[in-house]
């Protein structure tokens, strides 16, 4: 009952580019279930699905297997797609790329007007947004002269004034550079933390993924581990068999576990409880 | 070299031409250029030059801008002036071959320059002054009586205001993948008319395709925040008729008459 979005044997399989060749897998059956209010994030290599499966939340892709539903909503039903939508909102990689409007202010209403919200609490909604993002001040700027992390706050922005119940966001950081990539991550948690709204996190920077509460790593088109980021991090064998790399906390633990056989525990999520650790060992 | 172009851009404010409403900013830039087109006379042009003067004045956009603005058809401007110079006939004055200068010519080529040189500035204060936004807004209001002629209106201010919002980011990609092929040795500057329409294929090619791409990623971001055309949708910034606008009603409504009775006597 509480599972905002829920999958089962979920498939997807990109038309085949011509005819006589074979559609491409690229979800193979996935499973999973997603409680409200959670922050998740949902790790994977290059073509691990991890992409396709953000799609299959929002109704863009629709499986060729299996099913999604959306608060309860079967995606594939075309009557659903406007309230699957509007219940799961998306922020993609490219900022350029989604903002519609000339003007900052403008564009975060975009969704409102498509919505048929009225003007006045379209407006109110839009202030509240910008303010919660901090880019009230930049609300008559055009969205070129903004930095990249501006833009995806703005894009965020739009997000949160919509009120979605869950919000997808892939590869939000990608395209930033650290200062902006921080920005943003900040506004994540808020999303998250504030207005207690289910973020689901695409990502390969392993530093975001430890600030999720649940990560889920996509392999080749399946799940290959779920759990609490300190449960699955500590799996380093497990992530490098999958080609991904662990946080740095974990790397030099792991290290010096291999090397000098010290036997640290390999839990440390952030630079605090790494230095912790290593100061109890150097001593 | 691209950054020349200002057509189509922008600037935010909160200046009195700012605040007026799209539509009255539209029609009233309609009736400008028809105004431009009654003058005759010197009088009437200063009357013209003083208005337009004070929108710039008003609005606080930089009057340098505004002149930059004109450097992309300034070609234009040179070529309708001699054009007008040389073959307008009348009392010659100078004389050449079939070339020949009359007094009519030279004034003829004094107003055309001046009539597109106004043309130009009054076209483009509109939209410096007014956001895409606001203008597509604008236009789709006062051509919604077209609706009913089965004409997209909506569906085409949004691609106009789409193209707008564009317009810097592909100009910046532009010069990015300009830059990329010079440091690849493309030659852009020399060789014949031919040779260097041919050295503008890279340029095209990638522009193209990552325009293509923009507009997928772009189409798949509005379905996402729920865009399905103008069905139920609402505005945030409703138009509304305001004392500036009555204004700048009046004041252009009394020019035109002004222009007019000019006209009659010729000045």
């Amino acid at each position: 009952m509480s599972h905002i979005i829920k999958t089962d044997d979920l498939r997807y399989a990109y038309p085949a580019a011509e005819e006589g060749q074979l559609a491409i897998p690229v979800l193979k059956g996935v499973d999973l279930a997603i409680e409200r209010g959670e922050f998740v994030a949902v790790l994977g290599h290059n073509g691990s699905g991890k992409s396709t499966l953000a799609g299959c939340f929002n109704a863009i892709r629709l499986p060729t297997g299996g099913v999604c539903y959306v608060d309860m909503m079967d995606t594939r039903d075309e009557k659903n797609t406007y309230e699957v939508r509007k219940t799961v909102s998306m922020v993609f990689q490219n900022p350029d790329n989604q903002l519609v409007a000339t003007v900052v202010e403008e564009d975060v209403a975009f969704a409102l007007e498509n919505m048929g919200v009225p003007p006045a609490e379209i407006r109110r909604r839009v202030d509240d947004a910008l303010k919660a993002v901090g880019m009230y001040e930049y609300r008559a700027q055009a969205p070129h002269r903004l930095s990249g992390g501006q833009k995806q706050r703005v894009a965020i922005a739009g997000v949160i004034a919509m009120m979605p119940r869950c919000v997808v966001l892939d590869e939000p950081t990608a395209m930033l550079d650290p200062q902006g990539r921080r920005e943003v991550m900040a506004v994540v948690r808020e999303l998250n933390r504030r207005f207690g709204i289910t973020v689901i996190l695409i990502t390969h920077h392993m530093d975001e993924a430890v600030q999720a509460d649940r990560v889920i790593v996509m392999h080749q088109g399946n799940v290959l581990m779920d759990g609490p980021p300190r449960t699955i991090f500590a799996q380093v064998d497990e992530l490098r068999a999958a080609s991904l790399t662990v946080p740095q906390t974990i790397e030099i633990l792991d290290a010096l576990d291999r090397q000098d056989g010290a036997a640290l525990p390999i839990d440390a999520l952030t630079v605090d409880e790494c230095a912790d650790i290593l100061e109890t060992y150097l001593r | 070299m691209l950054k020349d172009i200002t057509i189509g851009q922008f600037f935010p404010g909160d200046s009195a031409v700012h605040r007026l409403d799209p539509r009255v900013k539209i029609v009233l830039t309609v009736v400008f250029i028809v105004m431009l087109f009654c003058a005759t006379g010197p009088l009437s042009y200063g009357l013209i030059f003083a208005l337009l003067g004070a929108i710039i004045r008003i609005s606080r956009i930089s009057p340098k801008l505004v002149v930059r603005g004109l450097r992309p058809i300034l070609f234009i401007i040179v070529f309708t002036a001699v054009l007008n110079l040389f073959y307008t006939p009348g009392e010659y004055l100078w004389q050449w071959g079939f070339l020949h200068i009359s007094k009519e010519g030279i004034y003829t080529a004094v107003f055309m320059v001046i009539r597109l040189m106004l043309l130009i500035i009054s076209t483009s204060m509109l939209t410096y002054t007014t956001s895409p936004i606001q203008l597509t807004d604008g236009l789709e209001r006062l051509l919604r009586p077209l609706k009913r002629l089965h004409v997209p209106v909506h569906e085409l201010s949004m691609m106009m205001s789409i193209a707008l919002r564009f317009i810097p980011t592909l100009i910046e990609e532009t010069e990015k993948i300009i830059s990329a092929q010079k440091a690849r040795g493309a030659d852009l500057e020399s060789g014949s008319l031919v040779q260097r329409a041919k050295a503008m294929i890279p340029i095209l090619v990638p522009l193209f395709i990552s325009a293509f791409r923009r507009a997928d990623e772009l189409a798949t971001a509005m379905e996402c925040r729920l865009y399905r055309g103008d069905v139920g949708r609402t505005r945030m910034k409703q138009l509304r008729l305001t004392r500036i606008d009555l204004i700048a009603c009046v004041l252009v409504a009394l020019l035109l008459a002004a222009v007019l009775v000019l006209r009659s006597y010729g000045l």
